[in-house]
Parts: C-alpha cells; structure tokens; sequence
C-alpha cells in the first residue's frame, strides 16, 4: 500500500525528492523576510508567478505607519514579480487558498506553518519557512522527505453539540504536540467520508500542532461538490487497501465538547469540566474556526441573544463574510452585540487588534494557545465555535450542549 | 564542520513564540529579534546566548513558522541547537540560514563545554560522544555554504 503522501511525491517514506512546487503563498509576515532572501539572492528570477501567491492577512489593515510601509513595499514587490496578490480583507491565506486555489494531487507549499490546512483537498501541503519561499520563488521547486503516516481512522457521525474542532481537539490530544513529527496525518474511514470540506479543513489545519508535516484527506465526491462550487474541476482519488504502520481510530459519536488548556494545545479536557470559569474575550474567526459555517453554529445559539462579555467576530475571508451577510448570519452576529473585524487572522497572532491584557482570558476558536501569543499574560483557551458561542452568552465556559 | 560553544539548557515543546514573540516580528531591524531571543522563557537568557550550544529538549521549535526564530538565535550568537527532536519547520529554516542543528539524546549540564562534528555525524559533553541524527547531503551542503541563500548564489554562478 502506498500512502496518499508518497503517492503524489512520487516515492516511498524516507526518501528525499526533489519537487515542482505546484502552488506557493505567502503572507505580509513571511513575505517580508522571503523577499529579502530573494533580493539577496540576487539572480532577478521569479519563475512561475501564475501560481505564487501574496495574500494579506497577518496585520490588517496596517495597524502603525511601519507595518504601512512594509505593506507597500510588498504590493510593489508583487506587482514587479506579477505573482497573484490579495489585499487587506480578502482573508486568511489558507482560506484564500481553499476558495478553488488547491487542488488534489497538487504539491502546495505556504510560508505559514498551517499550510496543512490544505491537504483537506488531497494536496500535499506543507508549511516553510521565508528562506525556503525564496529558492522556491527562484527555481520553482525544493525538496521533501517523504513523510511516514500516521492513519487517523475516523469512524461513526459528529452528534450532539460536537464538532469537528472538537474532533482536531481529541486527536491532537491523543498524538500530543509532536506525537507526529516529520509524519503525515492522513485521515480515513467511513467518517472521514461524511465530513464537509469546512470540516475537513479544520482537521487538516491543527495536523501541524502534533508536529505533522501535512494532514490529508482523500479528494471524494465532497472535495468535487465543493470545487465545482468555484468553477474547479477535480478528479477523486481511491485509497489504497491496507494499513498504516501507526494508527488511532476516533468514533466521531463519541466526541464530545472538548477544551484546550493554557498553555499547551495537547492538554485537553471535556468543556464541562472549566463549566463556570470566566472569561474576558471570546474571539470567533481564525484558519481554524472562522469559516461560514463556524459563523453559522455560532449565530444559531445567539441568535435573539445578548452576548455577556466582549465578542471578536472575524471572518476567515471576504468570501465569508459576503455569505454570512447574504444568509443573515452576519446580522445575527451584530444584533447579538459582537464587534466585527475585517477578514484576516485578527487577534490570533497578538500582534493588533484584540490582543489581551495581563492575566486576561480569551476563549477562542483558533489553534494556538501558547504563552503570551495573544499577549503578554494572557490566557487562551481553545474551543468549538459552538462552545464559543455559549460561552459569549454567559460570560463563562458553558458547554454548547445547554443551548442545542 | 566542527564547533563548540557553552551548554544552555532548555525544557522539551520550546515554540517559536517563546523564542521570539509576535509583537517583535514586525521590523527588518534584525537587531530586534536577536535582542529579544528567548525572552519570554526567560529574559535571564539573553547575556548567555553567545557563544552557546543550545541543549534542549524534544520537539524545539514548534509553531509558528516564523524564521525569525531561527535567525534571532543564530544573531544572538548560538552556535548550534542540539535536541533529541525538532519540529520540521524550525529545523528547515535553521539549516536555511546557516545554524546548524542537531538531532541528537545526550545529558548535560548549563555551563558545560560542547563539541560537535556535522561532517562526522556526533556531539560531545561531559566525556561522552553520542551520535547525531544523520543530515541529507542536501542540508549538509546548504549548511556547509552557510545557508540556502549563499547555496544558491553558489549554484547559479
Ligand atoms: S489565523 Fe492565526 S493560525 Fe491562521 S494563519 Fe493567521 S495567525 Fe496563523
């Protein structure tokens, strides 16, 4: 049996090839340092800018006159190299990037560490760093190990106030924070099948909190549905019979609730255990949980509500947000008292807007919680959007099972 | 290639937050990151960076992509990082700008004087010589040039 990864690398775990890079992105953070080992570089070649991407999302809009001069120096550099550019307010680039910009079978690399979010497509997608971009940027290609697998049997159906955030919650707390190191997650089984790509993505997304270099799924009748909805054609691809070396098996019916505790993303408990503790912020948004179907559970439970504690509502991209305005989930969100940002990965980094003040709590949906990210002393704990949501109505963690 | 440097000894799941925060990143003053190396672990650290050998535990570097990671160490003066096991990401970027790492399980104490061959594959400390997680010969030579950027300019000239 081949796995998925070594099947679009083209050889077996353990081997080292050297690869086309099908697509490749970076953001206003990395794209910064990626330039400079470009210029540095010195060769003046930028080659395939069709399929090179410079997506702003980090800190948007620009929050000092630094970061605006950074900014422009970056639209100069895209608008020089002719790669694809996305402004302030597009999105998250992993978002932008799932909006029929990935495709099965693809090798995508992602100067951000979540670029596995896009292995929801059957793309091997990867994470590097700036350095890296630039050689990519220059000769259209880098290597790869080719990972070992990890299988992640997911059986049974999400039920309940579950979701699929929870599912990454219990894995990642299976596998700890590098119980997959250099490995690929690859995610099987008749539950993996009854995921939606929204799903799928959130999976894929926190593979890189265990230490994964990529997570992916098959590309299915799902994965076609859903690029069809973007103009994208795809093909499936059949797994091949057999087993993994390593496996863990998840009953999606058994998953409940689950909460990441401050300041580790593997220590993880069900959300009815912190019942009752306060919270300062609960902030909605991020690569992980601010798709439109993350706003959508969320404005279910508040809907004709008040939220008893400060709300940060931010879309993982214009596309989202132009839906949840179309479907009235975006009115439901302001109606509920939330304050709303532009599309991008808002307080998730703790570099602008939203960052927390000593001894402060957030409960997030986002996929990291360590010491300090959103701001010196405080503390991020990492939820559903469903457990977001309950928990912004009563100002402290609440399981979402109280408001189904 | 061979080095040496003066243990400082780190716990297991260093992120690359811990190792320089978001709220440095947003500069092309490399001074910056150097200067900030390590704060948040702890701002003690930052007179012993020079001149040092990290000696941490699994999983260094985990997190965030961020380059600056790498270079703040290697700014501030280490040598080298040693760790039984490092996320992928860091370990990419550090061979990438020249700072060599070191994938290995050795005890050690802060303080104690640390040698290392690449080319031979072992460190050493405290009179014991342990081997090294083998490189490709890719990482060797990009390590050898001083990073993927002088690599390259070597390889296009
Ligand atoms: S939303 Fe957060 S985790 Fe996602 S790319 Fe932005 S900063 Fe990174």
């Amino acid at each position: 049996m081949s796995t998925l990864s070594e099947r679009i690398l083209g050889a077996g775990a353990g081997s080292y090839v050297d690869r086309a890079v099908d697509r490749a992105y970076v953001h206003d953070g990395t794209g910064l340092l990626a330039r400079a080992a470009w210029t540095e570089i010195g060769s003046g070649v930028f080659t395939d800018p069709d399929r090179r991407y410079l997506i702003f999302d980090h800190i948007v809009p620009a929050n000092t006159s630094t970061t605006a001069d950074l900014h422009r120096e970056m639209r100069e550099f895209a608008a020089l190299t002719g790669m694809h550019f996305f402004e302030i307010g597009e999105g998250v680039c992993h978002q932008v990037m799932a909006e029929g910009r990935a495709l099965p079978g693809e090798v995508i690399v992602g100067a951000d560490s979540h670029s596995c979010t896009l292995g929801a497509f059957g793309a091997f997608a990867t994470g590097v760093g700036a350095t890296d971009m630039a050689g990519i940027w220059v000769t259209g290609g880098t290597w790869f190990r080719v990972p070992e697998t990890t299988g992640i049997f997911l059986e049974g159906a999400l039920s309940g106030a579950a979701a699929a955030k929870d599912v990454a919650l219990a894995y990642v707390a299976a596998l700890g924070m590098d119980g997959a190191t250099y490995r690929t997650l690859e995610f099987v089984g008749e539950g993996a099948a009854s995921l939606s790509m929204a799903d799928r993505l959130t999976l894929c997304n926190m593979a890189v909190e265990t230490g994964a270099k990529a997570g992916i799924f098959h590309a299915d009748g799902v994965t076609r549905a859903y690029l069809a909805g973007f103009g994208v054609e795809a093909a499936v691809q059949v797994p091949e019979a057999g087993t993994y070396p390593d496996e863990i098996e998840i009953d999606l019916g058994d998953v409940v609730p689950l909460l990441a505790l401050p300041p580790r993303v593997d220590a993880v408990c069900p959300v009815a255990e912190k019942e009752g503790l306060p919270v300062d912020q609960v902030f909605l948004g991020t690569c992980t949980g601010g798709r439109y179907e993350d706003l959508e559970a969320f404005a279910a439970t508040v809907r004709g509500k008040q939220v008893a504690v400060r709300t940060i509502v931010v879309p993982a991209s214009r596309a989202v947000l132009a839906r949840a305005v179309a479907t009235g989930v975006f009115a439901a969100l302001v109606e509920a008292g939330c304050a709303v940002a532009t599309p991008g990965c808002g307080p998730c980094l703790g570099a602008h807007l939203g960052v927390l003040g000593e001894g402060e709590v957030c409960l997030s949906t986002a996929n990291r919680n360590f010491k300090n990210r959103m701001g010196v002393g405080g503390e991020i704990y990492l939820a559903s959007p469903r457990t977001a949501a309950a928990t912004a109505l009563v100002g402290a963690v609440t399981s979402p099972e109280e408001f189904l | 290639m061979r080095g040496s440097g003066h243990a400082v000894c780190l716990g297991r799941d260093i992120d690359t937050d811990l190792i320089i925060a978001g709220r440095h990143l947003r500069t092309r003053d490399r001074s910056v990151w150097a200067a900030h190396a390590l704060e948040d672990r702890d701002p003690a650290l930052a007179g012993r960076l020079a001149g040092a050998v990290i000696m941490a535990g699994g999983n260094f570097g985990c997190g965030s992509s961020r380059e600056q990671a790498a270079v703040a160490l290697r700014d501030a003066g280490v040598v080298a990082v040693a760790a039984p096991s490092f996320a992928r990401i860091f370990f990419r970027n550090a061979v990438n700008i020249g700072l060599p790492v070191l994938e290995c399980e050795i005890p050690c104490r802060d303080g104690d004087q640390v040698t290392f061959d690449l080319e031979e594959g072992w460190i050493e400390t405290g009179g014991t010589r342990r081997p090294v997680g083998p490189l490709s010969p890719r990482m060797r030579a990009i390590l050898a040039a001083g990073g993927l950027v002088p690599f390259l300019c070597g390889e296009r000239r």
